[in-house]
């Protein structure tokens, strides 16, 4: 048996030191002034900084109707991509995982990986051609165009391969016995998905969903290029610090995706699915 | 694993229709490449070159591409150096805060790109007083590339056996040579795996470059949205477009001759 208790402390502490600059410092550091302006509020004439603390931003987000609409359209659009990706996710992994044949199998994870290394942008952009006026859905007579459903197709449509892979994963680990097993004690299929196999990639699902959630949360790109005037709580913050130049509060609602996500984090934790990440 | 015939068709159905819109955006984005039609009418009237011709000589998209590269390899130089760095710091010790710093290695890409984007903004200019540029957008694109590297070096870690390295002190070599000479070996191909994610995440990037940019430098992902919604540029937009979706199978048939781990190279990657 070795005796040796692993590296010692002071080669992990020189190994970590710069990461730990680099993150600890410089980068927590940077979420922490954000947190801090967020307390701050800006001179209406001259547009400076008034390092005075106040809660006024955090109110404006409570009272004003027009951000609570936002906000709350946001966290709607959010939920519903999550929704639209698990359902089809769902199955297209359990075709993959179970029914498929190995070469098939190969094949299919290759084919859902490949846009998920097509660019963002260009993936939203291929949405803009689709959903525009002279495009092949408006052909069909069945374009929404550039609005609150383009935004939901094409963000669902972004994220996708973020769900299925997890949910693939999950399912792969699920044994086929016990899908024959259910079969064999008389369960139809139905009962089967919502008694055995949604139980087990449950997990999965929610590993997907925090990918989903979260990139729905803070986009505001594709809102640009397919929402049409549709306002999210990205454009909200892009714009008050882009154009209206009032960092304090742009600072304030960004707080509001990063709580969302830890207590959403805080409540999926039980569940088991960050092991899935 | 028997399944009724029924259930079978349907889960192809699914499948199928899935493939299908996933793909169908994609390949209209590589025809409209070819349209003649500016504004991309539907069905096509004909086809041209013309506008691979007009991209081949856009200033803009050259230098924006450019620009890309540079800082998606200076990014990934940075995160391979310190996200290694991590993951054997991390490596075989126990110690309080473990997990605490997994997490903040996690964290810029966890956490939603605007809020990392403003709050690097924000430290660059009002604390470091920097001017928004090149430097800024490479330290950024690092902050968020560590964890692909850190996680690949992990996971590769955990399945190395300490012996050889103990060996290898055990023969009088130094840590430094050690690592030269056993260690780093032994990682490379994880180093590759991710370093190709990182490079991959740093172009494709665009909501904390718009952030940590400046007025004066494009990569090609601001150059594509700043011209999207210029109508005579759009053709060559597209073209650009259509050549990156071409593209994007490079890292897929890279990630198969690495030794197929083309799981791997789906994860961590926003």
């Amino acid at each position: 048996m070795s005796t040796r208790s692993g590296p010692s402390p002071a080669r992990t502490g020189l190994l970590l030191l710069p990461p730990l600059l680099w993150l600890g410092v410089a980068y927590l550091g940077a979420l922490g002034a954000l947190f801090l302006a967020a307390f701050w509020t800006t001179n209406e004439f001259t547009g400076d900084l008034v390092k005075v603390f106040t809660l006024d931003n955090f109110r404006s987000l409570l009272d004003q109707p027009v951000y609570r609409t936002i906000t709350a359209r946001t966290l709607g659009v959010a939920v519903l991509v999550t929704l639209v990706d698990a359902a089809l996710a769902l199955p297209v992994a359990f075709f993959m995982a179970k029914v498929a044949r190995p070469g098939l199998q190969r094949l299919l994870v290759i084919a859902v990986l490949m846009p998920l290394w097509a660019s963002y942008l260009v993936k939203a952009y291929a949405w803009r051609g689709m959903l525009s006026k002279s495009g092949p859905l408006e052909w069909l007579g069945i374009s929404p165009g550039y609005g609150l459903t383009g935004l939901v197709i094409t963000l669902a449509y972004l994220w996708l391969p973020y769900m299925i892979l997890p949910v693939y994963a999950g399912l792969q680990k699920l044994p086929g016995s016990l899908l024959e097993a259910s079969a064999d004690l008389g369960a139809p299929a139905l009962t089967t998905f919502r008694r055995v196999v949604l139980p087990s990639v449950f997990p999965a699902l929610v590993a997907g969903s925090i990918f989903t959630f979260s990139l729905t949360m803070g986009d505001y790109i594709a809102v640009k290029i397919v929402g049409g005037p549709t306002q999210m709580l990205g454009n909200v913050v892009a714009d008050n610090y882009g154009v209206a130049n009032n960092l304090p509060f742009a600072a304030a609602y960004s707080v509001v995706p990063v709580l969302v996500m830890l207590g959403y984090l805080g409540v999926v934790r039980r569940t088991g699915a960050l092991e899935n990440l | 694993m028997t399944i009724s015939r029924r259930l079978k068709a349907f889960l192809v159905a699914c499948t199928s229709v899935v493939l299908l819109v996933v793909y169908l955006p994609l390949a209209l984005v590589v025809l409209n490449s070819f349209n003649v039609s500016k504004s991309f009418a539907w069905p096509p009237s004909g086809l041209t070159l013309r506008w691979w011709h007009a991209a081949a000589h856009s200033s803009g998209a050259r230098h924006a591409l450019v620009v890309s590269i540079e800082v998606g390899l200076l990014a990934t130089a940075i995160s391979l150096v310190l996200g290694t760095m991590a993951a054997m710091a991390l490596q075989r010790t126990r110690f309080f805060g473990r997990n605490a710093i997994s997490l903040l290695i996690i964290l810029p890409i966890a956490l939603p790109g605007i809020v990392t984007g403003l709050a690097l903004n924000n430290a660059f200019t009002s604390i470091f007083g920097l001017e928004l540029g090149f430097f800024t957008i490479v330290v950024a694109h690092a902050t968020f590339c560590i964890v692909t590297v850190f996680n690949n070096v992990q996971a590769r870690l955990r399945r190395m056996s300490a012996s050889l390295e103990e060996a290898s002190a055990d023969l009088g070599a130094r840590p430094f040579m050690t690592f030269r000479l056993v260690t780093f070996p032994l990682l490379r191909s994880a180093l590759l795996a991710g370093g190709l994610l990182s490079f991959a995440l740093s172009f494709d990037e665009i909501i904390v470059t718009t952030f940590t940019a400046g007025g004066h430098e494009q990569t090609l992902p601001i150059w594509i949205f700043q011209n999207l919604f210029r109508p005579n540029q759009t053709p060559v937009v597209n073209v650009v477009a259509a050549a990156l979706i071409v593209l994007s199978a490079v890292p897929i048939w890279l990630a198969q001759r690495l030794g197929g781990d083309a799981e791997a190279m789906g994860t961590a990657a926003p």
